[in-house]
């Protein structure tokens, strides 16, 4: 019975999980915005969020900080990007799960970091993680006033 | 909780670009140091950065591989007055390029803002999340 009163819960607490993920993911980004080598990563929220409510059942695929998402062949989210190999279980938004952005603007260190638009990444999720959490609020709010029937 | 890790991530970036800046400001300190009787004269020198990871698989922060010296020829200055001037009136100047070092030095800070905001905006989700249901 209870179970009924939470489960709306948990579509909410998966996203704010993924969400968390990928401000790691940013954060490590920008933390290596002048390290040679470095190849940005991302994760797709859409990608994620599917995986974690279908349990992995569709292949994920690689996908850029600026792309839109194409109809899917061969796994991936669009036709440049590279297939992932491996298994996608394990935890929301883990290491398989994370792809490489697209260079907008090579540089000769190999540095694949572009600053402003992991800015822009970085507060679109902090909005989004916050928008999550209100809807959590709401909803524990619902449920408080159930339970006090007040 | 996931998000704890940035405070990690982000404050290895800014332990790695505060040591830049340090190292900049060696350089710019020395740019006009003059070398002894040995002639060896003062060497810029720079940071390399390093990804490492940081415990969890998608977490990933900076370190310091190593300070390297470098190469460039040392200055060569017409000085036939100054006290360390060698037989043909030259005196040995560090190789430190000044401007390259303003322009290290700028982007070093910009780095370093940017980790900052990084960790204010992961602290006040942190302690939105704690809010939860309050």
């Amino acid at each position: 019975m209870f179970a009924n009163l939470t489960s709306s819960l948990e579509f909410n607490a998966k996203a704010l999980i993924i969400r968390s993920e990928r401000q790691r993911v940013i954060a490590s980004n920008i933390a290596n915005a002048d390290t040679p080598g470095y190849a940005a990563r991302n994760l797709d929220f859409k990608e994620a969020m599917a995986s974690a409510n279908h349990s992995g059942q569709r292949p994920l695929g690689l996908q850029t900080s600026q792309g839109t998402l194409g109809s899917s062949t061969s796994g991936t989210s669009n036709i440049r990007h590279m297939a992932l190999s491996g298994n996608t279980e394990g935890r929301l938004g883990g290491q398989n799960k994370l792809g490489y952005a697209l260079q907008t603007q090579p540089s000769l260190d190999g540095n694949s970091v572009d600053l402003d638009q992991e800015r822009a990444n970085f507060v679109d999720n902090a909005v989004h993680y916050e928008t999550t959490l209100r809807f959590i609020n709401g909803q524990s709010k619902t449920i408080l006033s159930a339970i006090q029937g007040q | 909780m996931s998000m704890f890790s940035i405070f990690n991530i982000s404050g290895s970036a800014i332990s790695a670009q505060s040591q830049r800046l340090n190292v900049v400001a060696s350089n710019l300190a020395n740019a006009d140091a003059v070398a002894g009787p040995d002639g060896k004269g003062y060497k810029g020198r720079q940071l390399l950065f390093e990804t490492t990871a940081m415990g969890e698989d998608t977490a990933f922060g900076v370190r310091i591989a190593g300070v390297k010296e470098s190469n460039e020829a040392l200055r060569k200055v017409h000085n036939p007055s100054h006290p360390s001037a060698d037989n043909d009136g030259y005196i040995t100047q560090s190789n430190v390029n000044p401007v390259e070092e303003m322009v290290n030095m700028i982007s070093a800070s910009r780095s370093y803002q940017n980790n900052v905001e990084v960790m204010n905006t992961a602290k006040t989700l942190l302690l939105k999340t704690l809010q939860i249901g309050q």
